[in-house]
This record gives structure tokens, C-alpha cells and sequence, in this order.
């Protein structure tokens, strides 16, 4: 089976984020009120060989932990679904 | 004391030159290594010089710490050899896991390029050893993520093993405990972000890098 797979790598909480912090800035500048609590992150999109769900997960699991965060300052939120 | 110093290069790297120039400039006997030669050649010591591995891509040095070099770098440091990380080659060593902490985005958001004030913090490391505690050192920043970020638990512990060995006097981006540069606890493994090599030169403005590369020489020949 293909998995699409999406991993948002964000910054652990209590991690100082200062393109966050810029971007609420400038949302109150131009005008948006009630812009608060921005946090930047990026989204890593993948296709995965996997016998089923679990095995993808594991996998993705895995190559988070190994590559695509830094555990010190990261973590990941993985999203996985068959594709179809 | 004619060491052989290896200064490996990635994709990106920038500042292989400038680390080659200065230790030669020291006395040592610098070459080239290549990140995908998993030799390293019988070196005495190891500097991973400043740039952009791989283009930074994903993490500054998240690419690079799987080199076929890297994998032998953490052999020979695990060992007692002397390695060295300059700017991203601090970055590399973090990512490695060689040195602990990680190395965020400066806290202003700009790439900062500009001669600091350094101080000693401590004198028990490869890079360090020569110098002495509080003694201060101007030397050249040139980076966009150097904001040295851990743990509170892995600050509490760089704190009590004395492995913070360079602070900044004025924090210019964000790093905790105006963290300049760390060694481990082995004292053998050194990262900082400030660039001595570029500090060796009366004609580029000071010469107290000399004195940090000097005492790496020579930890690499009393690691021989």
C-alpha cells in the first residue's frame, strides 16, 4: 500500500519562536486584532510504502525521530492516509 | 609540532579556507577532507569548518551529520582525538549529537556579521587551554542561527560539568546564558559560533583567534 503522508515539525512548547513572534507583530500592525499565540513550523509531505497503516506509522515515526526533527527544540504531529 | 589537521568540507561548506590558511599559518600541516570519505587520513584533530552544509537545508547540519566522515569524526572523538566545530560546524556537531543543545534562529531574526567580545569561562578544553578564565577575546560572529537553545536540565549540567568554555559579554542573539561555545564532558569536543580563524591576522582587524587555534594544535599533539 502508498500512504500519503504530512508531518508538521513545530517547535516544542516553551521553545522561543521568533518568526512567530514578528509575524504577531506585524498582524497587529496591519490591523488584525486578536492575532495571538503565532507559531511557525513547516509541513514535510511524503509518499510511504507500508503493508498497512501501522507500518507506515512506525516508519514516519521513525524517520522523525532519526532526520526530520531536532528532539532538542522539536517535535512532530504526523498525519497519515492511504491514498486514494 | 607539525599536526595534521583535518578540515572536512560538505556541499556548502565556505570557510575551509580560512580554518586552512590559520593553521598553517599556526605551524599545523591542514588538508582537505572530503564529507563523503569515511577516511580520515591519520589526522591528529578535526575541525568542521563554517558555510552551509548541504544548503542548511531541513537543519543547519541535520543533512551533513550523516557523512560517511561524520560517522568516523564521532569514532575519533569518542576516542579522545580533538575535534573542533566553527559556526556550522558547531551547528553539524549539535545535530551529531557530539555536543548537546541545539542552534536556533537568532532571537532579532537577522544574520548577524560583526566582531564580538568574547569571555573565558573556562580554560579545560582543547580550544581553551592556553587561554585564561575571564580573559576576553574580540573575534568575528558571522551567522543567521546561533541562538544556543537546550534543556533547562542539559543547562543546569553544561553549568555544574564546566563545559561552557566562551561566553558573549553583549548577547547579540538570543543564546542562553550568552553561550558562545561548549565543549563535552571529555573536554575533546569543541563547537562555538564565533570564527577564530578569522580572527589571526593583524590585517583583519585581531589577532585573539590565534590563541584558541594555538592551544587546539596543541591538544592535538598531546592527544597523539
Amino acid at each position: 500500500m502508498v500512504y500519503d503522508a504530512c508531518v508538521e515539525v513545530k517547535l516544542r512548547e516553551g521553545i522561543a519562536d521568533p518568526q512567530g513572534s514578528t509575524i504577531e507583530k506585524a498582524t497587529d500592525n496591519l490591523g488584525f486584532a486578536g492575532i495571538t499565540n503565532v507559531r511557525v513550523g513547516k509541513c514535510i509531505r511524503f509518499q510511504v510504502q507500508a503493508g498497512d497503516e501501522e507500518e507506515a506509522k512506525n516508519i514516519v515515526n521513525e524517520l522523525c525521530d532519526r532526520f526530520l526533527t531536532n528532539p532538542v527544540i522539536e517535535e512532530a504531529v504526523i498525519e497519515i492516509q492511504v491514498v486514494g | 609540532m607539525n599536526q595534521n589537521i583535518g578540515v572536512v568540507v560538505f556541499p556548502g561548506s565556505n570557510c575551509e579556507k580560512d580554518a586552512m590558511e590559520a593553521l598553517a599559518d599556526l605551524g599545523a600541516t591542514p588538508l582537505l577532507l572530503w564529507h563523503a570519505d569515511s577516511d580520515l587520513q591519520g589526522v591528529d584533530a578535526v575541525v568542521i569548518p563554517g558555510g552551509f552544509a548541504h544548503g542548511d537545508y531541513l537543519r543547519p547540519g541535520a543533512i551533513a551529520r550523516f557523512s560517511p566522515a561524520m560517522e568516523a569524526i564521532i569514532d575519533f572523538a569518542h576516542n579522545g582525538g580533538p575535534v573542533l566545530g566553527i559556526c556550522n560546524g558547531f551547528q553539524v556537531l549539535t545535530e551529531a549529537g557530539l555536543l548537546p543543545g541545539a542552534l536556533q534562529k537568532n532571537s532579532g531574526l537577522k544574520f548577524l556579521c560583526k566582531e564580538v567580545e568574547l569571555q573565558v569561562e573556562s580554560t579545560d578544553s582543547v580550544l581553551t587551554n592556553m587561554t585564561s578564565k575571564g580573559q576576553t577575546l574580540r573575534i568575528p560572529i558571522n551567522h543567521f542561527e546561533g541562538n544556543f537553545t537546550c534543556t533547562d536540565e542539559t543547562l543546569i549540567e553544561l553549568q555544574s560539568q564546566d563545559q561552557i568554555i566562551l561566553t558573549y559579554t553583549e548577547n547579540p542573539n538570543g543564546s542562553m546564558a550568552n553561550i558562545a561555545g561548549i565543549c563535552n564532558t571529555t573536554r575533546n569536543v569543541v563547537g562555538l559560533m564565533p570564527h577564530p580563524e578569522r580572527a589571526c591576522h593583524t590585517l583583519l582587524g585581531s589577532t585573539d583567534g590565534r590563541i584558541l587555534l594555538e592551544s587546539f594544535i596543541q591538544g592535538a599533539h598531546a592527544a597523539v
